[in-house]
């Protein structure tokens, strides 16, 4: 366990070289959430007779982009998913090979280091922006138990993106190019997770798929406990769901590792 | 003998010196198009040596331009309209702005990306050296074919669109709409061309470039769903993403305000054009050669 904690360690440091490149991360994402704001900001203006739009009153929908925004900042995959085929790649896997640790939790370990600092450095921009839309700022969960369950559901959300980006990243065993495998999974994380909008404001039958699937769980479910939307016996089944499919990518993975350790070819090391 | 020869001869010099410019120019644009003529020969080379990733980036694009369609469906489910737009108006912007950076990406986008790279290593020296505007080479080495293809899918949004609007559009009012788009084009590589210079002083530039995609998304958003303030004066005066794509299809559409706007595009996109130009000359001679 100390070893991941040197590692843990190691990883601040070097995800430090990065803070200014978080920094403009974070700074640069605020403008497409500026424009979806503005863009339901205007559906809103548009039908002045109704309360509510898709269920959501103005002042909800804002928190919910808020709110997913602080989520994506905190538990996001950003860099980890190309280093780890680029290790894989250029055969810088096999030093780590040799050593007694395991490649899964020293990959863990780096993605919660990089997560600290790119929340450190994201802190600032992100923040001021809930500020200064504080009006529709996202207030927790006051009941002590909801907020419990948000932060449950915070720490699966983690694990969750991380095993399903670790688990995809090791197809650099079997292919010299996964970007596009990357992008066209993120494509997919990024509408039926909740990043576009709310998913509850498809229809019925699409929402009804969707529960069979992990994406839901990778930032639509926890961002709706926080908005205390979810809660009650759906919030239990909901995090009872989000731990299924936490264990299912880590079982996912562990498999395709020691598939994919068998067709390593240790290239250019 | 009368003096009269000596300001004929001074206006016939004046003549062929201008002659001569022509010459050298006309020269100079067809020395530029075969240089073209191989870079483009030689992409197509390139991309048939790697055809499945070839294929798969295209799906990549594609998925992202349904997504965005998707977004457009969901969203009036719920509302007729957004600020004034209908939903045929908004599927035409989504449409015309996919066109434009789909044109941008295929002719300038992979040579922006990698100009941060060639000052990391070094490598820019070599384009220095040669016998072309290193600017030009830097900017158009690099066809991405893959991307015509998905030029060619928004086309078909678009004219699907359209025809959903019943537009009739007038005479003149197409070839503006083409022109429009290339100025649209031009805003797009003027724009991200001058960020990846920035990485003649910060190596970490690619941070800045990935932030150019985060723009593309604002551009396709109608511009009268902003109200005025500081987001879209930034976005109106200074980074034009709010025009880029609404006027060409405000023209098109017909609800165009005043045909100032399309002026406005145009003068933007030319005072950018400058600037990057002037950005350009302060890097290069800021350039230390890294690595070599």
């Amino acid at each position: 366990m100390l070893k991941y904690a040197h590692i843990f360690h190691v990883g601040l440091q070097n995800a430090l070289a990065y803070r200014a490149n978080f920094f403009f991360r974070a700074v640069f994402g605020l403008l497409p959430l500026t424009a979806t704001l503005a863009l339901w900001q205007a559906i809103f203006r548009s039908n002045p007779d109704r309360e509510t739009v898709a269920g959501y009153t103005l002042g909800e929908m804002m928190a919910y982009y808020l709110l997913m925004t602080v989520v994506d900042a905190l538990t996001a995959v950003t860099e980890d998913d190309w280093q780890i085929a680029a290790d894989i790649r250029e055969g810088r896997l096999s030093p780590l090979l040799l050593k007694p640790l395991d490649y899964l939790a020293y990959r863990l370990s780096l993605f919660a280091a990089g997560r600290v600092v790119y929340a450190a450095a994201a802190l600032l921009p992100v923040g001021l922006f809930v500020l200064l839309h504080h009006q529709h700022g996202p207030g927790l969960p006051a009941d002590p138990l909801q907020l419990l369950a948000f932060g449950l559901a915070l720490l699966l959300t983690a694990l969750l993106q991380f095993l399903i980006s670790f688990t995809t990243a090791l197809l650099a065993f079997w292919l010299l190019e996964i970007s596009t495998w990357v992008f066209i999974l993120f494509a997919f994380e990024y509408l039926a997770g909740g990043h576009l909008f709310p998913l509850d404001i498809l229809p019925a039958g699409v929402q009804a798929v969707l529960q069979f699937t992990p994406f839901p769980y990778q930032l639509f479910f926890p961002v709706g406990v926080g908005l205390g939307r979810i809660e009650g016996p759906a919030l239990v089944q909901g995090l009872t769901l989000q731990l299924f499919w936490v264990g299912v990518f880590y079982g996912l993975a562990r498999w395709v590792w020691a598939r994919g350790l068998r067709h390593y070819t240790a290239a250019g090391g | 003998m009368s003096p009269s020869p000596a300001p004929s001869r001074g206006e016939g010099s004046r003549l062929v010196r201008l002659a001569r410019c022509l010459t050298a120019g006309t020269r100079h644009v067809r020395h530029l198009a075969a240089v073209y003529a191989v870079l483009c020969r030689n992409s197509l080379v390139r991309e048939m040596s790697f055809k499945t990733n070839f294929l798969l980036w295209i799906v990549v694009e594609l998925l992202w331009f349904v997504l965005q369609l998707a977004f457009v469906a969901v969203i009036y489910q719920h509302t007729d309209r957004i600020a004034t737009w209908s939903r045929w108006e908004v599927v035409l912007l989504i449409g015309t702005s996919q066109f434009i950076q789909q044109v941008f990406t295929a002719l300038f986008l992979t040579n922006c990306v990698q100009l941060s790279e060639h000052v990391r290593t070094g490598r820019l020296d070599f384009f220095l050296l040669l016998p072309v505007n290193p600017r030009f080479l830097l900017s158009v080495r690099q066809v991405d074919l893959g991307a015509f293809v998905n030029a060619a899918a928004a086309l078909g949004v678009m004219g699907y669109a359209a025809a959903q609007l019943g537009l009739r559009p007038a005479g003149t009012t197409l070839p503006g709409f083409a022109l429009l788009c290339g100025v649209g084009v031009l805003v797009h590589y003027t724009l991200m061309f001058m960020l990846a210079t920035v990485s003649f002083w910060t190596v970490q530039a690619q941070g800045l470039v990935w932030g150019y995609y985060n723009l593309f998304n604002v551009a396709r958003v109608p511009a009268d769903a902003f109200r005025p303030g500081l987001f879209k004066a930034v976005f109106t005066w200074v980074v034009p993403m709010l025009l880029v794509a609404n006027v060409p299809v405000q023209l098109l559409a017909d609800r165009l305000a005043s045909p100032l706007d399309m002026l406005l595009l145009l003068g933007l996109a030319l005072g950018v054009f400058a600037v990057s130009g002037w950005v350009w000359r302060l890097s290069v001679r800021h350039y230390t050669s890294a690595s070599s």
